[in-house]
């Protein structure tokens, strides 16, 4: 005992140049590593936890797999469509997580083997996983509206709520609608990804329009009776700057899409936009869905908030967009990250057997543009309730800006910087 | 003003150094909250917000105190800073303090 003891001391002690070594490319690190851990998405979850994972456990091996090739932001990603930023600007790659040790793999997860701890990935390769983490994302419910889940209905009215190509294709669309054109975007009922997203989308393109467009409006279609983040901010920012640009429609749930005539059915009227931007429901990504992790609503997945360990499959870890979430907790890219650091100090605790912390804390932090320069906030902080077993808003913390400003422009565009920097490593 | 620090310095001496391993990841965990806005490990990037890595952890609780208050004006911080306890926020000002600054 005392000499495995002292042995195994030993073994950590040069954890530092086995890790460099692992670097070179070694999958593993023999009997220095204290487990695997491979994390399904690198977007701002799991890429987040990767990192911490490996800051934070020193000899943890840590296999990333993501589909796409580089990480491309949501926040931020409005400023691309309302022609104030390129793509470019958004986009990041993986390099600082490989320089931290991170092995990153481009491929796709397509099935999770829970009992015998492996991934199977599109190409046939298996990875076997100690901890599994699985940060999705969120998938469409096409068949929710009528005549989305055609190919053709789908090219033709993008969502633009991942942020990468369809981004771009927004923006060209916006681009070249005529000037007197109608640029609509129907907002589905909550929950859904990135609360104030459609209502800065709304803004910024309103924005753009008023300037190069000046004949065109902006129709504002959403499912929810009311505007479902920063309400007032945002209820000002369309009568004082886009009175007479921007329309909003409250209770207006789109029913049904005709690609050829480009109509957006609603319950009681036809709406005819020359750029129709439909961001559908939502659910927790397709992995989640094939792995059974999705056990709320048959949409959302449930979490232990002190580990993020699914409640359903036991090993796996999920993270952000894809999880059902505790009370008032948004879905955002901030909170993404918060729960990826959650995840990754007791992922690391349970690998050495020890007690996970007992009292987590989250917090969220969330820009929405209303101008390309002009910017309002969300904030709140929430505390572990050991009660009710579940995160809580801490009361009479947190709150929305006083009115829109440009010195929280630049805080915005500095919140970009250094989440990206965290989540990324560089 | 320097009755404040006074006092905070004696809440900090007893907050720090660590008793446990234990309030050592919590101090990182709380830290971590922070790092969206102020960088990781309190290493900000760019000059519009304040970097904490290093800071002596005094004038990070007098400077959230004051943001606690209203004495300091704030976009934010007035808000995110009554989400902590007091006990929560020396660890931080503890953790961050004892951070290297990036060169």
């Amino acid at each position: 005992m005392n000499a495995t003891m002292f042995s195994r001391r030993r073994v950590l002690g040069t954890g530092a140049a086995l890790g460099a070594l692992s670097l070179a490319g070694c999958a593993t690190t023999g009997g220095a590593s204290i487990g695997r851990v491979v994390v399904v998405g690198g977007g701002f979850g799991g890429a987040t936890a990767a990192r911490y994972l490996r800051l934070w456990g020193g000899n943890v091996d840590v296999t990333l797999v993501e589909r796409n090739a580089s990480f491309v932001s949501c926040p931020i990603s409005n400023l691309v469509v309302g022609g104030y930023k390129q793509i470019g600007e958004i986009t990041r790659g993986y390099d600082g997580l490989k320089a931290a040790g991170v092995k990153v793999v481009q491929g796709e997860v397509v099935a999770i083997d829970a009992a015998g701890k492996t991934v199977r990935l599109a190409d046939g390769s298996t990875l076997p996983y100690d901890r599994l983490i699985v940060s999705p994302g969120v998938d469409f419910m096409t068949d929710a509206v009528g005549g989305l889940a055609a190919t053709a209905a789908q090219s033709k009215f993008l969502h633009a709520w991942k942020a990468g190509p369809q981004t771009v294709a927004l923006r060209q669309q916006i681009e070249s609608m005529r000037d007197g054109g109608v640029f609509a975007i129907s907002i589905p009922k909550v929950p859904y990804r990135c609360p104030p997203g459609p209502y800065e989308r709304a803004c910024v393109v309103a924005s753009y329009l008023k300037q190069a467009k000046p004949k065109s409006k902006v129709l504002v279609l959403d499912a929810n009776p009311e505007v479902q983040s920063k309400k007032a901010l945002f209820e000002k920012a369309f009568k004082e700057r886009y009175d007479g640009v921007l329309e909003y429609r409250p209770n207006a749930e789109l029913k049904e899409v005709d690609a050829n005539s480009g109509t957006a059915r609603l319950e009681f009227e036809d709406v005819k936009a020359d750029v129709l931007n439909v961001i559908p429901p939502q659910r927790a990504g397709d992995i989640a869905k094939a792995a059974g992790l999705v056990n709320v609503n048959n949409r959302w997945v449930g979490v232990n908030w002190l580990t993020m360990e699914s409640t359903a499959v036991p090993g796996v870890h999920v993270l952000g967009d894809a999880t059902f979430p505790a009370p008032t907790m948004p879905k955002s890219g901030h909170m993404a990250n918060q729960h990826a650091k959650v995840a990754a100090a007791a992922i690391i605790q349970l690998l050495k057997g020890e007690a996970v912390n007992a009292t987590p804390v989250v917090m969220n932090t969330c820009y929405s543009f209303v101008t390309g320069r002009d910017v309002i906030h969300v904030a709140s902080v929430h505390q572990y309730n050991a009660e009710q077993k579940t995160f809580l808003p801490v009361q009479g913390a947190g709150g929305v800006s006083a009115a829109a400003n440009q010195v929280e422009g630049r805080y915005a565009l500095s919140w970009a910087d250094n989440i990206w920097a965290d989540a990324l490593g560089a | 003003m320097p009755f404040r620090l006074s006092l905070a310095a004696a809440a900090l001496a007893m907050a720090a150094p660590w008793a446990h391993a234990q309030d050592a990841n919590l101090a990182r965990n709380l830290a971590a909250t922070c790092a969206n806005c102020h960088g990781t490990n309190g290493n900000v990037r760019g000059k519009d917000v304040k970097p904490l890595a290093g800071v002596a952890a005094e004038k990070i609780l007098a400077q959230i105190a004051d943001f606690k208050s209203g004495a300091q004006p704030a976009t934010i911080m007035h808000q995110i800073s009554k989400g902590y306890t007091d006990e929560q926020l020396k660890l931080v000002a503890a953790y961050f303090a004892a951070q290297k600054p990036a060169p």
